[in-house]
């Protein structure tokens, strides 16, 4: 029998405890710690803490495959305990040297957090819980397959129902009323009972689950589906997708529908990137600009103070088309110079062209043109057939068509010539130029329809703001829209929309993350690239369903 | 039989290393020629020369009766010539029938946003090119495999889908970079039989660099021997087998008793 | 035919040659105007001169480090405006203690050395730390994996030493004996852009003479040339890499505390960015991967953002000029970028590309 390799759990017991004491320090331990998950007992802090103690054990104990339980229960617990180190360390200096003067978060809440509330003594009891935690973390790696997976379902459901319950009691009081909310939460929080509850019904769903579909093996012949019942099922997800999209500002309420404008203006933005980026593989770190000219163009054309070109101010219908035209014709005009240029100094040089036009948006010498610091104000909210479009949920329908349009133009343009040239030139630029690709035209399309999307994009926030501030086009705009399209999987539409989801709209509803979104990002950011650099949804994958068919019938056809 | 591309004193200079010196060659229209030569001799350069990835720097060539040596790239493609590489180029992350759409590029006419609302002429045209992707796809010998993606081909089916992509455009000239590098003889047997039979079933002129002797002196009408960017020899196969100063480039100087060695067909 | 001499005259040449010419003419008109009209006497462009060079000297020390690690690595370490915040953001607080203590006051060259010290550490450490985390696992993948990397730990870092020290601006504490001014030539230069420029000078010798003359520095430039051969050559390229970072970071971070001598204020989670920017043009512009290069880039950009606005700008007749002072940087990063990437010292990307 082998030998425990002691090192391995010391480290991750170290690193474990590595991340509480970074997410102690940085704030977001105490920060999240007002925001209670379960009763008053469970609170995000704890999530931040003790998670990294927990992911130690559970680690510990999976690098010894061969230990038995009880010798794996052992490692779990030293490395739980490991993990407490750091922070007690952490503690014990705070002690002896107040270190709020400079560490802003190492305040008096957080000590007494970390101290269970008791002072040093509790720093006891820290070590206690963190041991408690890594030994359950070590346990837990010991359970049979279908338990560890059920569990592990059950205990994520329970969590996203409470860490998202702004969400669910939103949709529940609207579908049920107020009153059905105090039967399941309290305050912001699951009421504990609930959450067990909960907690035990779901696992018990997914072990019958997994349970039941472990023992009828996939039939073949079943799994087949005859292209009319496809065609049909499509149609069905077509509908209830669509019903969806129109009901959810009724059911969502006024401030979710802003959340959801949100989702939809990142969403357009994101699929106008995703032609240049992830289509045609130029890395655009300047696409807030586009953005901006979609927006100041709106401004311009529909606000009296604007552009006074003797006609007068146009309605949002005809300064919209307009809006995306000019967008377009910055995206050629910026895309000409950098035509020859690759990769990373492409990125560097259209984070420049961005950062230009802010700071020409910004500065008193287009002050006249562009109102400077003050922006553009008094943008009419956009009318037709009677409708105002005044509220949130009636400007989410118009971003919604904007999205929807752009995604079918994507969709077709993708699966068109104009789309596989796009894709050779990102695959090998000289190959494709050497197919007959032009590549000046191919480049300048790509940029003047992601522009277009953008500017598109830009015209419907200026509307909907009402005004055109120049601070709102920095940077972060661009790498948001980014990490969006990275996160969700280049290249593919659905990626866009899971991206935006999870990057814009689930922040929105986070009031404790909006300070830490852009580190969360970064994270984000880092650990894809390293792990998963195809994105969540890839966009192979998507492309395999779509082509199965024609995959069948290459197969057996010939 | 006219000539289909003539180049005439092409010099290639890299700083101060001259790639491709004062070289002239006509190729005959509907033959199998060869360019062959040591490595770094200038074989490929002067392929680029010819596609126009390089911009030659002295000298002329002459496509189908028009001057081609200072046009871009895609559109000396457009003009018939189109070429396959010594080590493979495929668009990796796409399917094999992607790569012969792409390759199909300079024969698809309709307007690009006809795509967007899939105008009668688009979708006919696509139609039409998925359905000859898939007879280049058999024509080659990779029927069924048409959504792979390149890069989880094998190497020989690579070589094939390469070819097959060049052919899309159906060009006049086809260049051929070392289409036999890293085959075994068995693959590079099939692979002489297979050049021979395009030429003999598409009538589209081929010109090669090759580095398999076996290869060239099988299948090729004419011969073309650079050594450090200079020709030193042209002609029939036979004549450039016995021709000594073709031995002394790949074999080394006083080496001409070598001959023996390239007559089995060894280098 | 009409579609033939397009094809012939590259009308994307044509537009750049036309872009190049009317740049090269608004820049001529806006000398002229300026010049002609006599609008600043002598003393208040030497003034601006020096400024632009203790400026352009810190842009220096942080471009070197975009440069070290591009020449080795061949990618853009898009956090290394981070790793200068780091340290300028840390030391700040040993500056601040340093003063109320009076240690400061009392003997400010070693404090200065000690602060120096200080910051280089800390910046060093986080340049290891990132090349270790975040790109060490990428050395083979494309290029743009990299990149997005390094924008991601750009945000993770910002925010990190948001988390850490708060959002509030903080100043490095002033220094009594760098108050005065010295006359050179008949001019008065403030005492401690002096100091800074020539500080930084040194240190940018003393990188010259290790990459150049140890050993360290040689098995740098091999693994820069070829690093298959480098390997072969008994080199642990790792050990090169992780060195490189470190230099970098260390330079970096004496950046930091140069600028707190320089412009106390304004010290903030975020002020990596613009200097970050500012000195990846300033690496550009002197050829990037090549260390005089991106000396001389750093010094040349900081003479231009500090007569830029003055010299061309205003004779344009455009108000309030120190609004775009750093559009100009950007505009010279676009400039170089298209018409002479290799940089205007340069050859050596050229021939790396190639």
């Amino acid at each position: 029998m082998k030998t425990i390799q002691w090192r391995t759990t010391l480290r991750y017991g170290l690193l474990g405890g590595v991340a509480a004491l970074y997410f102690s320090a940085i704030g977001m331990v105490e920060l999240f710690a007002g925001r209670n998950l379960v009763g008053t007992t469970i609170n995000m802090g704890h999530i931040l803490l003790y998670g990294g103690v927990v992911a130690a054990g559970f680690l510990a104990a999976r690098s010894e495959a061969h230990a038995r339980l009880p010798q794996r229960l052992v490692i779990g617990l030293v490395a739980g305990l490991v993990a407490a180190v750091p922070t007690i360390a952490l503690v014990l200096l705070d002690s002896v040297w107040d270190m709020e003067a400079i560490f802003v978060s190492m305040n008096n809440p957080l000590i007494r957090l970390l101290t269970l509330g008791r002072g040093l003594p509790g720093l006891g009891m820290f070590l206690a819980v963190c041991g408690a935690l890594g030994l359950a973390g070590g346990g837990y790696n010991s359970m049979p397959g279908e338990h560890k997976a059920a569990g592990a379902r059950a205990l994520a459901l329970v969590l996203i129902v409470a860490i998202f319950s702004d969400l669910v009691t939103q949709v529940m009081s609207n579908l049920f009323g107020r009153g059905s909310l105090s039967l399941f939460f309290a305050g912001k929080a699951l009421k504990p009972a609930v959450a067990i509850v909960l907690f035990v019904l779901m696992g018990a769903v997914f072990y019958f689950r997994a349970v039941r579909k472990a023992r009828t093996p996939l039939d073949p012949e079943k799994v087949k589906v005859d292209k009319r019942t496809r065609l049909q099922r499509q149609v069905v997800q077509f509908v209830v997708v669509g019903i969806i999209l129109l009901v959810a500002p009724q059911v969502l309420g006024s401030f979710l529908s802003q959340v959801l404008f949100e989702v939809g203006r990142f969403v357009l933005l994101g699929l106008g990137l995703n032609i240049v980026v992830g289509y045609a593989g130029l890395l655009d770190l300047g696409y807030v600009a586009f953005f901006a000219v979609g927006a100041y163009t709106m401004g311009l054309l529909t606000t009296a103070t604007g552009l006074n070109m003797g006609g007068g101010v146009m309605n949002f219908w005809l300064a919209l088309p307009v809006a995306v035209l000019i967008s377009v014709l910055f995206g050629i005009l910026l895309g000409f110079p950098v035509l020859s240029l690759r990769g990373d100094y492409l990125a560097i040089v259209t984070l420049g062209f961005g950062e230009i036009v802010r700071i020409l948006a910004l500065s008193d010498w287009l002050k006249p043109i562009m109102g400077g610091a003050q922006g553009v104000l008094f943008i009419p909210t956009p009318h037709i057939f009677g409708v105002t479009f005044d509220t949130p949920q009636k400007m989410y329908y118009l971003v919604v068509l904007g999205a929807l349009l752009a995604a079918f133009v994507s969709i077709r343009l993708r699966d068109s010539r104009l789309g596989r040239q796009w894709m050779a030139m990102r695959e090998d630029e000289d190959v494709a130029e050497a197919m007959g690709i032009n590549l000046v035209q191919t480049k300048l399309l790509a940029f003047a329809i992601g522009a277009g999307f953008s500017g598109l994009g830009g015209a419907i926030f200026a509307a909907r703001l009402g005004n055109v501030f120049p601070h709102s086009f920095n940077l972060l705009i661009s790498l948001n829209a980014l990490s969006l399209i990275i996160v969700g999987g280049m290249g593919s539409i659905p990626g866009v929309i899971v991206g935006a989801v999870a990057l814009v709209g689930l922040p929105e509803l986070l009031r404790e993350f909006q300070e830490y979104r852009l580190l969360i990002y970064g994270i984000l950011l880092i650990v894809m690239m390293l792990n998963r650099p195809e994105g969540f949804l890839p966009a192979e994958v998507f492309k395999r369903e779509l082509h199965a068919e024609e995959g069948e019938l290459a197969g057996t056809g010939d | 039989m006219a000539n289909i591309l003539i180049a005439r004193n092409v010099t290639k200079t890299f700083g101060g290393l001259v790639a491709v010196n004062d070289f002239t060659l006509d190729v005959a229209e509907n033959s199998i020629s060869s360019v062959i030569g040591p490595n770094g001799a200038g074989k490929t350069t002067f392929f680029n020369c010819v596609t126009g990835f390089y911009k030659v720097d002295e000298g002329e060539i002459l496509f189908g009766g028009g001057l081609i040596h200072n046009l871009r790239t895609d559109v000396v493609t457009r003009k018939g010539i189109s070429r396959t590489y010594q080590n493979i180029r495929l668009f990796a992350n796409m399917s094999a029938i992607e790569n012969i759409l792409v390759g199909q590029h300079p024969r698809l006419k309709t307007f690009w946003a006809a795509a967007v609302w899939k105008s009668k002429g688009f979708v006919e045209e696509e139609a039409a090119a998925v359905e000859e992707a898939r007879r280049l796809l058999k024509f080659v010998g990779l029927q069924g495999l048409g959504d792979q993606l390149a890069r989880n081909l094998p190497y020989g089916a690579q070589r094939r889908l390469e070819i097959a992509r060049a052919l899309a455009s159906q060009p006049k000239l086809l260049l051929l970079d070392e289409p036999t590098a890293g085959m075994n003889p068995n693959e590079t047997g099939e692979m002489t039989r297979f050049i021979q039979h395009l030429r003999d079933e598409l009538g589209v002129t081929i010109l090669l660099i090759e580095h398999d002797m076996r290869v060239v002196m099988g299948i090729s009408e004419q011969v073309t021997v650079l050594d450090y960017g200079s020709k030193i020899a042209e002609g029939k196969p036979k004549q450039i087998q016995s021709n000594p100063r073709v031995i002394e480039a790949y074999l080394g100087r006083g080496a001409a008793s070598g001959l023996k060695a390239v007559k089995a067909g060894k280098h | 035919m009409f579609r033939r001499t397009l094809s012939r005259l590259s009308w994307v040449d044509l537009f750049l040659r036309a872009f190049q010419l009317v740049a090269a003419v608004v820049i001529i008109i806006g000398l002229v105007n300026t010049f002609t009209t006599a609008r600043y006497t002598s003393g208040q462009w030497a003034t601006l001169v020096f400024s632009g060079l203790a400026q352009g000297s810190i842009y220096a020390l942080i471009a070197l480090g975009y440069t070290l690690v591009y020449g080795i690595l061949l990618m853009i370490n898009f956090a290394h405006g981070e790793v200068y915040m780091a340290g300028a953001f840390s030391t700040v607080f040993l500056a601040i203690h340093f003063a109320r203590t009076g240690f400061l006051a009392r003997s400010p060259l070693i404090a200065i050395v000690i602060l120096i010290l200080f910051s280089a550490a800390i910046s060093t450490t986080i340049a290891v730390l990132l090349e270790r985390i975040a790109y060490r696992p990428l050395r083979n993948a494309p290029r743009l994996i990299p990149l997005i990397t390094a924008i991601g730990a750009s945000f993770a870092l910002q925010y990190t030493f948001r988390g850490l020290y708060g959002t509030q601006f903080r100043a490095y504490p002033d220094i009594a004996v760098l108050k005065g001014t010295w006359n050179i030539l008949g001019f008065d230069v403030p005492l401690v852009q002096l100091v800074v420029f020539l500080a930084a000078l040194g240190l940018m010798v003393v990188l010259y003479w290790y990459v150049e003359r140890t050993r360290a520095g040689k098995a740098m430039r091999a693994v820069s040339e070829d690093k298959a051969v480098a390997r072969l050559m008994g080199i642990d390229i790792d050990k090169v890499i992780v060195s490189t970072f470190a230099l970098g970071g260390a330079l970096a971070g004496a950046a930091g505390v140069f600028n707190g001598l320089y412009r106390p204020q304004g010290v903030f989670f975020l002020m990596g960015f613009f200097p970050g920017i500012k000195a990846f043009t300033a690496a550009v512009l002197g050829g990037i991967g090549n260390i005089p290069g991106a000396m001389m880039g750093g010094l040349l950009l900081g003479l231009i953002e500090s007569l830029g606005p003055n010299s061309v700008l205003e004779g344009l007749g455009i108000p309030a000029t120190n609004q775009l002072k750093d559009a100009i940087a950007f505009i010279m990063l676009v400039l170089i970028l298209i018409f002479r990437p290799q940089g205007i010292f340069g050859e050596r990307l050229a021939e790396k590309k190639a």
